[in-house]
């Protein structure tokens, strides 16, 4: 249970190096040693998705991945995307169409669509819907989540990645 | 006043930290070094003397700062928010599986999972009431049943022409916000508490933690900033977390985080609560109701908790927007041995209404009338006849008629229903089902006293703005709808003005956010406060600046004053500098409302809300599947404050309404256990339930009372809208026999249910023939 390993890890550009526990999830991990406080954690089954952060260029669970598999990899989380722009578009239109209520699954639901809005740009509505159905929100009801990903989507097809 | 905010989609004031990260949940708060964190063990019994309880392995193991029980508590042990019966810690016997033994507090969270594993606690079992029929024919009440009547129900249904009775299970439904349950509790000097908690309630969460540690309400302070959803389920419990954290802040002198796990948060907190619907009606041949009896049966858990006012507003909410004019309904509060159940968006409406929707659905269909007819015909007149509630209140501003004809020619109704009834005949597994449901809710606490609301507005002399209100934000925008008022008040753009978090030092005696009423009441108060400020500087204006102070006009960050202009930071900095108050308190009581809780009689609603949505299904008879295929929406939210907020709380209402009453199953074992105690076994809908045609637009109108703007609160009513769902999958399930007979299908109307009720009613169709 005590139990520690050492990882290094590239984190949002920055190099890492940290003694953890063995059994420590990636999520704790960002939040807790590197106060990355933006990917949340909702159910801590891999379900809501509220903890979605960027594994070596892929989205994973942060509950369900564990600090010590993260060994040599590339991370991204929310403050990452947000510090290089790659995410402005959308979430410009996230803000514009009142996409976020309470909040706190909006990190994750960024972090799944950016994710869509590279291996399918030409995702249609049902591709959207089904693509984002691992991220639970409770208080949107999704309608706002979807609308902003096709605005952003057609926003990129038009030219150019940021409105 | 200018108008340049209110009315426009101004975005979310946290939307740019929320699609960041950068908000701040209680979670993401940085403690000081040597915190703590805390754990509650709970009861694995459904009802049980607790014979011994031996702590010592709990104390010793690694890490372990304080463990305590009831014994160790310093003031009350009891935490009922209106009436008692819920201990904060288990003192002697424990009521329901999940409820709180003792807590631990250790340096790490496993350390103190860890020690409460290590704990020798004995049981003797006592009888436990698991279901809602045991507890009535056990008596087994949290008050005495009661009713609310209108003329003679039983003379009225015995002269009917038409008669018909059914039943209704109704199942609850938990919280499921994405942020569970969480408090910090920081120790200060003189013993007293700063407590961060996600909480709706911020005074009665003060309240309560100074009444657990011996102290009063002066000596504790709560904040709150925001929560990550809440929906009734931060009114009465976020405080045991809260007074938890406290106690163990408090045996430590360290800080002391308590955070619920996801598990852990849908067994020990409570959760919308089931329902058994009886009815009994008597009709005329056009489907007009002549009597109506209703017994409700609310299954409240193992105490009162806010169950009293909940069964009050299910009870004021059996007639949804019909005209009842021969009613007896009664309420049963039943008490059993689990959660108990609490506030959860509709607070009890939504269970009402569902019954007696159920009543026109059987109408319609018994009669051969479509089931939008019936409903028509028993709405709530508008000439002053048949405009009298059960409770005596009267329907002033019935605008169901109208809406509900603009939403049956927006969404094709009658077309589509004959499409519907063709695609039915031509296909034997796959089968449509539409629907059309109304809703009016009633908006104002019915308990009276509870609808007021503080504010507190300092300009500060540089005409920046810090507001204040009792309300709290939990993702419903109230905070941007309330500065919009102040913003609009003064004259200045939104950025001039900061919204703060909500805090018991700043505005005391809150009532909580809840019953939809945050904007209605902290908007008021916020406008209050500012109008005091403005008729001091209207007197300054006037004696200094030589101004008629009825001509001040405030607009673009400017003052006009008779023929001046100033801006608005240059006219305030004037007035302190001639020693001029630029703080205020508002303060807002909602007029007109009067309740009699001994006759059941008065005006308990300040205003009603109305809307109505049409939903089509297509339901898999051989597997008892569905979808919703298209919902349509028309919504009254008077003169919207902010539509993009509104919207927001149309469309997240009704997919919330959709979970609970067709995919969200809560499942207790025989021995009271709740099995279905995360989203692996307890299913939300995800983005693919949404309808992939869905609708939604706001019936034009405006608040014929003077709430804040002419708006009307959205908060709640729309969850209710997701009822034409239901019915609709009653429809396509009636259709397998031909439409002429009613399904008996309870909620949630889960595949395996739906199933159920196409085999029952193909039996029946057979038996028939």
């Amino acid at each position: 249970m005590d139990e520690t390993t050492v990882i290094s890890c590239t984190v949002n550009g920055e190099a890492v190096e940290e003694i953890v526990p063995a059994r420590l999830n990636l999520v704790d991990f960002l939040r807790e040693k590197l106060d990355l406080t933006g990917s949340h954690v909702g159910c801590e089954h891999g379900v809501c998705g509220a903890c979605t952060v960027r594994l070596d260029g892929v989205i994973v669970r942060g509950c369900l991945t564990l600090a010590a598999q993260v060994n040599g990899a590339t991370i991204e989380t929310i403050e990452g995307v947000t510090a290089t722009g790659e995410v402005a578009d959308l979430q410009e239109a996230f803000l514009a169409r009142n996409a976020a209520q309470c909040g706190f699954c909006t990190p994750g639901m960024v972090m799944s669509a950016a994710e869509l809005l590279t291996v399918n740009p030409d995702a249609g509505r049902a591709e959207i819907r089904d693509f984002l159905s691992g991220n639970y929100c409770r208080c949107t009801g999704y309608q706002a989540i979807i609308d902003a990903v096709e605005t952003t989507l057609a926003g990129r097809k038009n030219g150019g990645s940021t409105t | 006043m200018s108008n340049q905010h209110m009315g426009k989609a101004v975005p979310h004031d946290s939307a740019a930290k929320h699609v960041t990260g950068q908000a701040i949940y209680i979670d993401d708060i940085v403690l000081p070094a040597g915190h703590l964190h805390g754990y509650v063990s709970m009861s694995p019994k459904a009802h049980a003397q607790i014979t011994s309880m031996d702590l010592s392995a709990v104390r010793t193991s690694p890490g372990v700062a304080a463990v305590i029980s009831a014994t160790d508590v310093p003031g009350a042990i009891d935490i009922g928010p209106v009436l008692p019966g819920d201990p904060v810690l288990a003192d002697g016997w424990v009521e329901y599986a999940g409820q709180a033994l003792f807590a631990v507090a250790a340096g790490t969270e496993s350390e103190a999972r860890a020690a409460a594993k290590r704990a020798d606690i004995t049981y003797d079992d006592l009888d436990a009431i698991l279901d809602i029929e045991t507890a009535r024919a056990q008596g087994s009440y949290i008050v005495e049943p009661y009713a609310i009547t209108v003329g003679d129900a039983q003379a009225a249904l015995a002269k009917s022409a038409n008669q018909l009775s059914g039943k209704l299970a109704i199942g609850g439904q938990d919280h499921f916000y994405l942020e569970g349950q969480v408090a910090v509790a920081m120790p200060g000097e003189d013993g007293d508490m700063l407590i961060y908690s996600s909480t709706q309630h911020p005074s009665e969460l003060q309240h309560l933690v100074a009444k657990v540690l011996g102290k009063s309400s002066k000596d504790v302070t709560v904040e709150v900033r925001r929560m990550g959803g809440a929906f009734g389920g931060k009114e009465t419990q976020a405080a045991p977390v809260a007074c938890q954290a406290a106690l163990l802040a408090t045996a430590t002198g360290r800080v002391v985080k308590v955070r619920l796990d996801r598990d852990d948060d849908m067994m020990a907190t409570g959760k919308r609560h089931p329902f058994h619907v009886n009815w009994r009606v008597g009709f005329d041949a056009d489907g007009v109701l002549d009597a109506a009896a209703f017994d409700y049966l609310a299954d409240c858990g193992y105490s009162p908790d806010l169950s009293l006012a909940i069964l009050d507003r299910a009870l004021f909410h059996a007639d949804n927007g019909y005209f009842l004019k021969n009613a007896l309904i009664r309420g049963f509060a039943c008490k059993t041995n689990k959660v108990s159940m609490t506030a959860f968006r509709g607070f009890g409406g939504p269970q009402g209404m569902l019954g007696i929707e159920a009543v026109i659905d059987d109408i319609a269909r018994h009669l051969g009338i479509d089931r939008l007819d019936v409903t028509k015909r028993n709405l709530y007149g508008r000439d002053g006849t048949r405009d009298a509630t059960p409770y005596g209140q009267r329907v002033e501003d019935n605008i169901l008629p109208e809406l509900i004809d603009q939403l049956e020619a927006s969404s094709d109704y009658r077309q589509r229903r004959t499409e519907i009834t063709a695609f039915n005949a031509s296909h034997s597994h796959l089968k449509r089902g539409l629907a059309l449901t109304p809703l009016k809710f009633g908006i104002s606490f019915t308990a009276t006293f509870l609808n007021q609301a503080g504010a507190l507005v300092h300009v500060y002399n540089d005409g920046s703005i810090q507001l204040n209100h009792g309300g709290t934000e939990m993702g419903q925008g109230l905070n941007t709808k309330v500065a919009q008022v102040v913003a609009d008040e003064f004259g200045v753009p939104l950025d001039a003005i900061k919204i703060t978090a909500t805090h018991t030092g700043k505005v005391p005696n809150t009532s909580a956010t809840a019953a939809s009423s945050g904007t209605d009441l902290n908007g008021m108060a916020a406008r209050d406060a500012a109008q005091t400020i403005k008729a001091r500087l209207a007197a300054f204006a006037a004696e200094q600046l030589g101004a008629d102070g009825e001509n001040l006009s405030y607009a673009d960050g400017n003052v006009l004053i008779g023929e001046k202009t100033l801006t608005f930071a240059g006219f305030v900095r004037q007035a302190y500098m001639h020693r001029i108050s630029l703080s205020a308190s508002g303060f807002y009581a909602t007029p007109k409302i009067t309740y009699d809780p001994a006759t059941r009689q008065g005006r308990p609603f300040f205003y009603y809300a109305y809307g109505a949505a049409v939903s089509e299904v297509v339901v898999d008879a051989l597997t008892g599947e569905h979808r919703v295929l298209r919902a349509d929406i028309l919504h009254d939210a008077g003169r919207s404050l902010n539509p993009a907020l509104d919207l927001g709380q149309i469309e997240g209402g009704y997919i919330q309404g959709l979970g609970w009453l067709t995919t969200e199953e809560l499942w207790w074992d025989g021995e009271g256990n709740l099995k279905t105690h995360a989203p692996s076994t307890y299913k939300i809908p995800a983005a693919g339930d949404l309808p992939a045609d869905f609708r939604v637009a706001f019936f034009q109108g405006e608040n014929r009372e003077d709430n804040i703007g002419r708006s009307k609160a959205v908060g709640e009513p729309p969850l209710m809208l997701a009822s034409s769902a239901f019915f609709a999958i009653r429809d396509a399930v009636a259709s397998v026999a031909g439409n002429r007979l009613n399904p008996s299908l309870d909620t949630p109307a889960t595949p395996e249910k739906v199933l159920m009720a196409i085999e029952d009613i193909k039996q029946r169709r057979d038996t028939e023939q």
